[in-house]
This record gives C-alpha cells, sequence and structure tokens, in this order.
C-alpha cells in the first residue's frame, strides 16, 4: 500500500511539472520504471520490471472514456551482431546447414500494449517504431533474399521467445480511469548485462502522439563481476585459481576421508 | 538453493548440480573412471551451454582424480617416465583440440562435433566393454575357461613405430612415441568433450602398450590430473568458459561422492561394476544418437558474431 501510494505521490508531482511547462498540442505522456539498476548477483533468478506513469491530454485533462489514449511499452536489451544457424537433415543426422547474420539483433525485447496490435495502429506505423516481434529491424548482413531474411528473423523470435528473452503481450498494459497506466515486464535470469531502453508510446487514432524513453542499467556486481571480469582479462590467474580449487578440493576430500 | 553461473549467465539449481556431481563422484569412485563423460552430457541437458559445460567438467574430472593419484603415488602405482611422455603428449593434444574447437565453431559445427564424438567414442567403447563384461557376469566360470590365455606384450604397431626407450617400472621397452600418441589423442577428446578419458587410456595402456597392469591404473590417473589441468588451462586461454562456479558446485559433489563411491566398490562383484558402467556408457551414447537423428526442439542455434 505505501509503495502505491509512494508511486501515486510522485506521479502527481511530475505531472504538475509537466502540466506548468508544455503548452503544447502533445499530450503529456509521464513514465517511470520501478527500478532503473538490475542487479546481477549470487541468487539471480530474474527480476520483474514495472513500467507505468500516466498519459494525460495537451490542457492537462483526463482523457474521456471513449478517447482515451492506447499505452505500448517496450523494453528492449542492448543489440548484439549475431549469426543464427539452420539446422537441416543431413545423411540421418540433425546438422547445422543454413545460416544468416543480423548485426543488431536485440538480446532482449518485450512489448505490452494495452490493445491488439492491429486494433491499436497500422503496419507502416509498427514498422517506423519498431512495434512488435515481426517488426524488429535486425539489419541483416550480407545479400540474402527477403523470403530467406524473413525466414530467419521467424527463427530467431521462435527461439527467444521460448526462452522468456523476447515477449509480447497484447494486454499487458493496464489502464486505470484513463490516466494511469502500468505494465510488469518479466526479466530471465538469462538476460545480458549492459544498457537497456524502456520506451513508452501513447497512441490515439493509430497515430503516435507522444513518446518516452528511459534507461535501465543490468549490470553484474561483486563477486560474479570479478568471475567474468578476470575470465576475460586475466585468463591465465583464472585458470591456474580454477585449477587451484579443484586440486585442493579433491585433495582436502581425500584427506577427510583418510582420517574419518 | 538457486545459484547465479556467471560464466554460463544463467541460473541454476544449485542442488541439481552438486547432486550431478555426486552421481559422477560416485562412478569415479566406483569405477576409477573421472566421470566426465557422463558430467558434460548431462550438463548440456540441463542447459547448460556445451563450451562451458566442456570446460567446466574437465576441471571437475582434476578434482575426482587428486585423491586417487596421491593414494596411487603412496603405493609405487605411478611410471613417472611414461607419464611424462603422455602428459606431454596431452598437452599437445590439447593444443590440437583447441585449434580444432575453434575451426568447428567457426563452421558452425561444433555441437554436431561433440554429439558425433561422443557417439563414436562412447559407442564403440561400450560395445567393447559390454562385450566384456556380459560372458565374466553371466557366463562366470564357463567363459573363463574357453578363453585361452594369449600373452601380447604390445600390439604391432607399437612395435614398429622407431627409437626405443626403456620404461622401467611399465616393464616396457618400447618407442616412446606410443604413449606420446595416446596422451595426444587423449588430450584432444579431452578439449573437446570435456572427459578425463580414463575408460579409454586404462584399456590402450593395457592391451595396446601392454603395460604392466600394477601401474596402469596409478599411471592413468597420473595422466589424467595434468592433461585436464592443461585442459583448463586451455579453456581459460582460448574459449573462456570456464565456470569456477559450476565447477565448484560439481567438484562439492563429486569428492563426496567419489569417497563413498570408493567404498561400495569394494562390496560389490567386479563383473558387475563393468557391466553396470558398460551399460552407463552405452546409454549415454544412445542418448546422443537419438539427439542427432531425431528432429531437435529447436532447430535454430545463436552464436554471437
Amino acid at each position: 500500500m505505501t509503495g502505491r501510494g509512494r508511486l501515486v505521490l510522485r506521479i502527481a508531482a511530475l505531472l504538475g511539472i509537466f502540466a506548468c511547462t508544455t503548452a503544447q498540442r502533445d499530450p503529456i505522456l509521464v513514465p517511470e520504471v520501478s527500478q532503473h539498476e538490475v542487479v546481477v548477483r549470487q541468487g539471480f533468478t530474474g527480476a520483474d520490471l514495472l513500467l507505468y506513469g500516466a498519459v494525460l491530454q495537451p490542457d492537462g485533462t483526463r482523457a474521456s472514456k471513449d478517447a482515451s489514449y492506447d499505452i505500448i511499452v517496450v523494453l528492449k536489451g542492448p543489440s548484439q551482431p549475431i549469426t543464427l544457424r539452420e539446422k537441416r537433415r543431413r545423411l540421418g543426422m540433425w546438422i547445422n546447414a543454413d545460416s544468416a547474420s543480423f548485426r543488431s539483433a536485440p538480446s532482449f525485447y518485450a512489448l505490452a500494449s494495452s490493445r491488439p496490435l492491429d486494433d491499436i495502429t497500422d503496419e507502416k506505423t509498427r514498422a517506423i517504431y519498431e512495434l512488435g516481434l515481426d517488426w524488429l529491424q535486425l539489419s541483416p548482413i550480407g545479400g540474402i533474399d527477403q523470403q530467406q531474411q524473413d525466414h530467419f528473423a521467424a527463427g530467431l523470435v521462435q527461439k527467444r521467445v521460448a526462452s522468456g528473452l523476447y515477449r509480447q503481450d497484447e494486454s499487458g498494459v493496464t489502464i486505470s480511469q484513463n490516466v494511469l497506466y502500468q505494465a510488469r515486464i518479466p526479466l530471465p535470469s538469462s538476460v545480458i548485462t549492459g544498457n537497456y531502453t524502456a520506451e513508452t508510446f501513447a497512441l490515439d487514432k493509430g497515430r503516435v502522439v507522444a513518446s518516452a524513453t528511459s534507461d535501465i542499467l543490468v549490470a553484474k556486481r561483486g563477486f560474479e563481476r570479478s568471475v567474468e571480469v578476470y575470465s576475460q582479462d586475466d585468463p591465465v590467474i583464472y585458470g591456474l585459481i580454477a585449477v587451484i580449487l579443484s586440486v585442493s578440493m579433491g585433495w582436502i576430500a581425500g584427506r577427510l576421508f583418510a582420517n574419518g | 538453493m538457486d545459484v547465479y553461473l556467471p560464466i554460463a549467465n544463467l541460473s541454476v539449481n544449485g542442488l541439481i548440480i552438486v547432486l550431478l556431481g555426486g552421481v559422477t563422484g560416485l562412478l569415479s569412485g566406483m569405477f576409477g573412471v573421472g566421470g566426465g563423460f557422463l558430467t558434460t552430457p548431462l550438463l548440456i541437458f540441463y542447459g547448460i551451454p556445451p563450451t562451458v559445460a566442456a570446460a567446466s567438467a574437465a576441471t571437475q574430472v582434476t578434482g575426482a582424480s587428486v585423491s586417487g593419484a596421491i593414494y596411487q603415488h603412496k603405493r609405487g602405482g605411478i611410471d613417472f617416465q611414461i607419464g611424462a611422455v603422455m602428459v606431454g603428449g596431452g598437452i599437445i593434444g590439447t593444443g590440437i583440440g583447441a585449434l580444432l574447437f575453434n575451426l568447428l565453431t567457426a563452421l558452425g559445427q561444433i555441437d554436431v562435433a561433440i554429439s558425433i564424438l561422443y557417439v563414436v567414442v562412447l559407442g564403440s567403447v561400450g560395445v567393447i566393454m559390454a562385450r566384456e563384461a556380459i560372458p565374466e557376469l553371466f557366463g562366470g566360470r564357463l567363459a573363463k575357461l574357453g578363453k585361452t590365455p594369449v600373452k601380447r606384450r604390445h600390439h604391432p604397431l607399437v612395435a614398429n613405430l622407431p627409437l626405443r626407450w626403456r620404461f622401467y617400472r611399465s616393464g616396457l621397452y618400447i618407442s616412446p612415441l606410443a604413449p606420446l600418441l595416446l596422451g595426444m589423442a587423449v588430450g584432444m577428446l579431452t578439449m573437446l568433450m570435456g572427459i578425463g578419458g580414463g575408460f579409454l587410456l586404462v584399456p590402450a595402456m593395457l592391451y595396446v602398450l601392454g603395460m604392466s597392469a600394477n601401474v596402469v591404473v596409478g599411471t592413468s590417473l597420473f595422466q589424467i590430473l595434468f592433461t585436464t589441468i592443461a585442459t583448463t588451462m586451455m579453456h581459460a586461454l582460448t574459449t573462456n568458459a570456464v565456470d569456477v562456479v559450476l565447477a565448484a558446485l560439481l567438484l562439492l559433489g563429486s569428492v563426496s561422492g567419489a569417497q563413498i563411491g570408493a567404498r561400495f566398490a569394494s562390496d560389490v562383484r567386479p563383473e558387475l561394476l563393468r557391466f553396470i558402467l558398460a551399460m552407463l556408457v552405452l546409454m549415454i551414447a544412445i542418448r546422443m544418437a537419438v539427439g542427432l537423428t531425431y528432429r531437435p526442439e529447436e532447430i535454430f542455434t545463436v552464436v554471437p558474431l
């Protein structure tokens, strides 16, 4: 209850500022994220991010019931260059056959919207703003034909949806009283570290009328960070530590047994 | 108990990993093998990336063979001379293995290659072991009577190699190239499959090199100990895939399992032990073969560019 109370207060304060400073025709969109830093360390099993905020008409009033805005939130992880390989049956075995490379595949992509995307807006708008798993801009490398490209893009989406790294929830945004919206986005434990961006779009009659971004840092800390850094920067010492660890554990167990 | 693995980049149930290590440790105590052949595939089935699984399993095998090697050293069961030659070969083998690893990764066939190696190596070893163990187990005396005790020193191929050294403890006067090549082959497999190779080394040392039986187990442990150390270093340097947290969990299970297994082993008939080991090896080979021939759940794999 107190958390929710604080939330409302914060939004109210922010709304006040916005109402005073903006005098344009755009609606007022005030997005917020439950946490701006996700710490990956021992015991991390994933996190739930709450993307919430408020949307008001340009004059600072609440939208009427039948003219309320549609809200889409997108949480995107750092983009990576990847190669995607497809297994085919060759000589009775499933081995990697064709492949395609993409320069900018998001490592994480979660979209939540207040209504089905098809009802909210048209394909052109979705393509422009990368709204939906069908419209990810993956930037294929090398000349592969459109059909092949679509096939691999679909494969990537299918694979990452299965592992929880991509998701699209078309009823994931709840809007209360045409003002406050919120969406819960789960991060699985296999997310990579880096800068994530949370984008919020307010749409009216299929047009994006307001958008805002905020940053979320996903970072390893403490022991987990040291392990990762060490293994990359000082592989000799890291390897030696692993060897010493295993030799000493084996030796100690042997000694304990000999005495017991 | 959720544990986050910083190199594998995912969260696992720590108890399952410790238990898995415990099972392989039990095997290593019972059969005198490192158990890497079981750890790597089980970790892969659990969802650990294959490279991390192979690298961390090699680290675990080091720990599983330490106390055995110390014990064998005390009773004079290690031929350090031939052991050193084999370790030398093993280190060269891990280097070749690392090159193959990178080549296969670049070709995009590393996971398929690992599976095929498992099917071929474990399948053939399993069949040989089962063929020996089954008559022993079920035909007891009958088989013993039928067996003609042909005593061959070593394989004719070994005798044809140039250059001969004396290995006193093994009672051998053979070319050092033979143990060197054997070490190399096992080192390569250790790097690629995350196995120690004990179940390959022991028969090869007995039947191919013709070493005297009382130094075979000790010397193979000596070789495994140092080759897996070399493998851990090689993985740390080339693939960066050694996950210390994963290795520590596996070790926790396997070093305790090994001690329990060693007690078990003295109570059970050795023929039965060999039979069970043969069946386990075959099961893993069959599971891997099924994985290769049936349509996999995930047709696509993603690798960073």
